[in-house]
């Protein structure tokens, strides 16, 4: 069993916990045997070859998909398929798409305050100013009134992730959120998230982006065939990786 | 919508434990295929089972009145075994004598030979201009040898075959003649058209628009009666048309606006770099329309073309209406002797078999086609 | 650096090229080439037309729309009688077009509707069941269903004596569908004005939730307040008033059904035919409409914690009425120009009444000119709410 050690967090209260976690896509066996806590301010960064199963992971804290076997439990709830409970989880957790999904009939605003106004019943006032306070944060506030299809891409993230800050999640899931930007885009969506990971959020980040992993994560979380096959603070990781499956995948990936 | 569900804790049997080693009556493969999109939900069960019911016993009826209850031959006319079990049991008798009128209707007796041949060649042309093989400058020369034997073959009056009238044409042949010549003519006219909507010269342009528009505003019942009594005014004294050609021409015109907006479509879907490096390469106008523009655009609406001849074949049908045999107007007729009176039903359905297979074919090949030609273009 | 004064420089007028190479002299030629010639060809048309109308001695003109117009029509929806003019058996005719153009729309909404989510029904028999539906009635030439349904419900239906009834009070048969019908009764003045009150309360209450939403946050079941408010405030009052209701049945007397509300196998077929095949084709509209919403919203949308239901009105529909709303428009179109096949089953539409108006008085152009000034009118009105539409919801997609 490899639990990730929590090396700089604040306290040792567990937010996200997976225990002997299964899944299955018909006879395909994508998880095997998950067992991952993430601790509160906790950073953890997943990393593995295509296929590895950690978007499927990741996918499977906020219920976007069934796990079949195990437990997971995020702060201290269990997931199982009561409405009630996945509803609950779903506004502590947010999440940060590879291909944004955001509204596109919907100005940058209006998706920012969507949930807040139906989900957490703030009124619209108050959540316009969240709004507008968390574009600011994420540097875009001048883009408030447009629509997504007129931003760029790395422009589009940032509101994607404040999209999900708007809804005050205790804990952010970003599933490989710089894979589909060019080049240039991608420091300016890493910086925001580096923000926020000196801000103290507790996050889970599937990336390829090892100089992000060095920069942020108190755990590097390596998975291969459906299992997580090593777990270490990154230093470790890096310079010494234990198996030869993260041997091979660092040098192809660190390689050029 | 449905795959959403699954996301969101609907009641999948596929949930835990499902392809854990450990195998019972549930794993057994059809068992596990019925129970996952059949009987995954209370709701889809009550579903399942209500269409089940609908099914078989709509099925009973439908072979008890189609086959087992069927009477197949009467002697001569004498239909009184028909009438016996009318609503009970189909009276296929029908097509058994009038098979010949509903395939040819008028034309010669002795002579069906040759509209049979000739839709043996329709078909043989549908058959070569689906094969991406033949796309290419023979296709041309195949349809024009084909059409002349087509001609040849209903008209006759060379080689010894006795000459037929256009008056006595009907049937199949006419089906397969008003759309086949409808979508031939007129396709070279669309592209006309759909240049001419695109074009910076705003007399051109005004002419297209109002042509394409008003002729898509108007159904084509009143184009068609619109050639059954107005073209004739339109003429000369003395000189006079023939019914099926007047029906040709408002079918052609009608064809022509519809092709002409799927053109345009083509025409839209190029991009401006492609205008322009024609442009830098010094292409007059109609060069760079016939060389580069035209191939590219004509290649991306093929689909939407079958489509649209899929539309005009059904819409041939309703040349019934201004008084030409075509295969509709031909079973509809074949009802209209006393004996045979009251079994439209019968003769309806024998040529919707036949429109049916015909239409569903065209329209699968145009989904396989544009699933074909989408994944060349990627490449 | 700003400071050097500019001269202010003025495009170059374009100088006077009257040769032949001058791309816009030839634009120009060219168009006057081409509109002379369509021109002339009209032309010839039009002489040739005034010199057959004057040698066969047809009159023109629209006068004869004055006149008695001696035609019996089956069915009408107001008063109507063959010594009435022309110009109201067109009217008779119009209104008929209108008639089941606008009933077939409806049902071809909501039967396209039913059929395009079956398409997607993760229940394989439903899926399959509507696709064989759409496969079927789209490859089949819509005046063959229409002949179909009119000789089923002619030839096959039994006489009004053996009536099929599958609901108490409905009767099936080859003299049509006659339905009860609910006979007014004094007091339906004041349901009608309590329907007209609850409607107006209803927006009031969703225009109240909306702002109070906005300033508090707090949600408000608008829509079953709204249902309750439509369906409830009129309910009372028709009990209140002691619920007198009376359906008029139909009865069969002699050879026929007197009573109730008829529908004539000629409409009943047309209607049928129209919406069984239009919903075919927006079934497909539909289906591909709600395809065409990236899983990736719903992802995102359930993702933030919207509930289903919410997720499904305020993210997927919007997304899916623009795919949707402009094909389905150009259905109805459709519909309304098919309906034109009515001549073929002997329902008195327009195109019918115009074509034996025709054939009575020769006047061929006059009335087909009217049949097509119809439906220009109907297709242009249609076009311009689309464009209204488009406008409206000018979509600034990714």
């Amino acid at each position: 069993m490899v639990v990730p050690q929590p090396v700089k967090s604040v306290s040792p209260h567990p937010m996200i916990e997976m225990r002997h976690v299964h899944k299955w896509f018909g006879e395909f066996h994508v998880l095997r045997d998950i067992n991952l806590t993430v601790n509160q301010g906790q950073k953890v960064v997943v990393c593995g070859p295509s296929g590895s199963g950690k978007s499927t992971m990741i996918r499977c804290i906020n219920r976007l998909e069934e796990h079949q076997d195990g437990q997971i439990f995020v702060d201290g709830i269990e997931l199982t398929n009561d409405v009630k409970n996945i509803e609950a989880i779903r506004r502590e957790v947010g999440m940060v798409f590879q291909q944004f999904n955001l509204f596109p009939h919907l100005t940058v605003l209006e998706n920012l305050t969507l949930a807040p106004i139906w989900v957490r019943k703030v009124p619209k006032k108050e959540a316009e100013e969240t709004a507008m306070y968390f574009l600011e944060r994420v540097h875009i506030p001048e883009q408030a009134h447009k629509y997504p299809g007129q931003l760029s891409g790395g422009q589009q993230q940032r509101v994607a992730i404040a999209r999900s800050l708007c809804m005050r999640p205790k804990i952010m899931l970003f599933d490989e959120p710089t894979s589909a930007l060019d080049p240039e885009m991608i420091k300016e969506v890493l910086d925001v998230m580096i923000e926020l990971a000196q801000d103290g959020m507790t996050m889970i980040v599937v990336t390829h982006e090892m100089g992000f992993a060095r920069t942020v994560a108190d755990s590097i979380v390596f998975m291969d065939r459906g299992e997580i096959v090593e777990s270490a603070p990154p230093q470790e990781f890096f310079a010494h990786p234990k198996t030869d499956r993260a041997r091979l995948f660092l040098s192809q990936i660190l390689g050029h | 919508m449905s795959d959403t569900q699954s996301h969101y804790t609907s009641p999948t049997f596929a949930g835990p434990k499902a392809g854990q080693p450990g195998r019972s009556f549930a794993d057994i493969p059809p068992v596990k295929w019925a129970r996952a999109n059949l009987f995954n939900s209370w709701l889809n069960t009550a579903l399942t089972l209500l269409l089940i019911y609908f099914i078989v016993k709509y099925a009973i009826d439908l072979v008890s009145w189609g086959l087992i209850n069927a009477v197949w031959e009467v002697p001569g006319n004498d239909t009184r075994a028909c009438r016996d079990i009318r609503g009970i049991g189909a009276c296929w008798a029908l097509i058994n004598e009038k098979f010949r009128f509903i395939m040819f209707a008028t034309y010669p007796y002795e002579e069906h030979w040759r509209p049979a041949l000739v839709i043996v060649i329709f078909l043989a042309l549908y058959v070569v201009s689906a094969m991406r093989r033949f796309w290419n400058r023979k296709l041309i020369a195949i349809w024009l040898l084909g059409l002349v034997a087509i001609g040849v073959l209903m008209w006759g009056g060379v080689f010894g075959l006795r000459y037929v009238g256009q008056e006595r044409w009907g049937g199949l042949p006419i089906t397969l003649i008003l759309s086949t010549f409808g979508i031939a003519i007129a396709f070279p006219l669309s592209i006309l058209l759909a240049l001419g909507r695109r074009s910076d010269m705003p007399a051109i342009r005004v002419m297209c628009v109002t042509y394409i528009e008003l002729i898509r505003g108007v159904p084509l019942v009143s184009l068609l009666f619109m050639a059954s009594v107005m073209f004739p005014l339109f003429l000369p004294e003395g000189v006079t048309v023939d019914k099926l050609l007047r029906a040709q021409v408002a079918i052609i015109m009608f064809a022509a606006a519809y092709l002409a907006e799927v053109v345009r479509g083509g025409l839209q879907a190029i991009p401006k770099g492609q205008y322009e490096a024609a442009d830098a390469l010094g292409l007059s106008y109609w060069q760079k329309t016939v060389f580069i523009i035209l191939p590219q655009a004509l290649r991306l609406v093929i689909p939407p073309l079958v489509n649209t001849f899929i539309g005009l074949f059904k819409d041939t049908s309703l040349v019934l209406i201004i008084g030409i045999f075509d295969l509709l107007n031909a079973a509809k007729t074949s009802v209209n002797e006393p004996a045979w009176r009251g079994f439209g039903v019968e003769a309806y359905i024998f040529v919707a078999i036949f429109y049916f297979v015909f239409c569903f074919g065209m329209s699968k090949y145009s989904q396989d086609l544009e699933v074909e030609l989408s994944r060349h273009r990627k490449r | 650096m700003a400071s050097r004064p500019q001269t202010v420089r003025r495009p170059p007028t374009a100088g006077v090229n009257l040769s032949l190479n001058n791309p816009t002299v030839r634009a120009i030629l060219y168009q006057i080439v081409v509109v002379g010639a369509v021109g002339l060809v009209v032309w010839y048309l039009v002489s040739n037309t005034i010199e057959n109308l004057e040698t066969r001695r047809i009159a023109t003109g629209f006068g004869f729309l004055d006149r008695e117009a001696g035609l019996p029509i089956g069915e009408s929806v107001i008063p109507y009688s063959p010594a009435d003019t022309y110009a109201r058996a067109l009217f008779v005719g119009l209104l008929n077009t209108l008639r089941v153009a606008l009933i077939g729309i409806v049902l071809a909404t909501l039967l396209g509707t039913i059929v395009g989510i079956a398409r997607l029904s993760s229940n394989w028999l439903v899926a399959q069941t509507a696709r064989v539906y759409v496969e079927v009635l789209r490859n089949l030439p819509l005046l063959l269903q229409l002949l179909f349904w009119w000789t089923l419900f002619r030839d096959l239906f039994p006489g009004p004596r053996q009536a099929i009834t599958p609901l108490p009070g409905v009767f099936l048969s080859n003299r049509g569908v006659q339905l009860p019908a609910i006979l007014w009764q004094p007091g339906y003045g004041y349901v009608l004005g309590a329907f007209v009150i609850g409607v107006i309360a209803a927006v009031a209450v969703s225009r109240w939730a909306k702002r109070r939403q906005a300033s508090t946050g707090q949600q408000f079941p608008v829509l079953w307040v709204s249902l309750a408010l439509i369906l409830g405030v009129p309910g009372i009052t028709f009990m209140a008033i002691g619920a007198p209701f009376a359906l008029e049945q139909p009865e069969l007397r002699g050879f026929n059904f007197v009573g109730g509300v008829t529908l004539t196998p000629e409409f009943a077929a047309l209607l049928v035919g129209l919406v069984t095949y239009t919903a075919a084709f927006i079934a497909e509209i539909v289906r591909s409409g709600i395809l065409a919403v990236n899983q990736g919203q719903w992802e995102a949308a359930l993702a933030l914690g919207l509930r289903r239901g919410q997720v499904l009105r305020l993210v997927v529909l919007p997304q899916a009425l623009r795919v949707i709303v402009p094909p389905t428009t150009s259905q109805y179109l459709n519909l309304t120009k098919n309906s034109s096949l009515a001549v073929a089953i002997g329902y008195p539409d327009i195109v019918s009444v115009a074509n034996t108006m025709l054939n009575q008085t020769g006047q061929a152009i006059e009335g087909i000119a009217i049949i097509m000034a119809v439906y220009l009118t109907i297709s242009l009105s249609i076009s311009a709410f689309m464009n209204w539409y488009n406008r409206h919801i000018a979509l600034v997609e990714r």
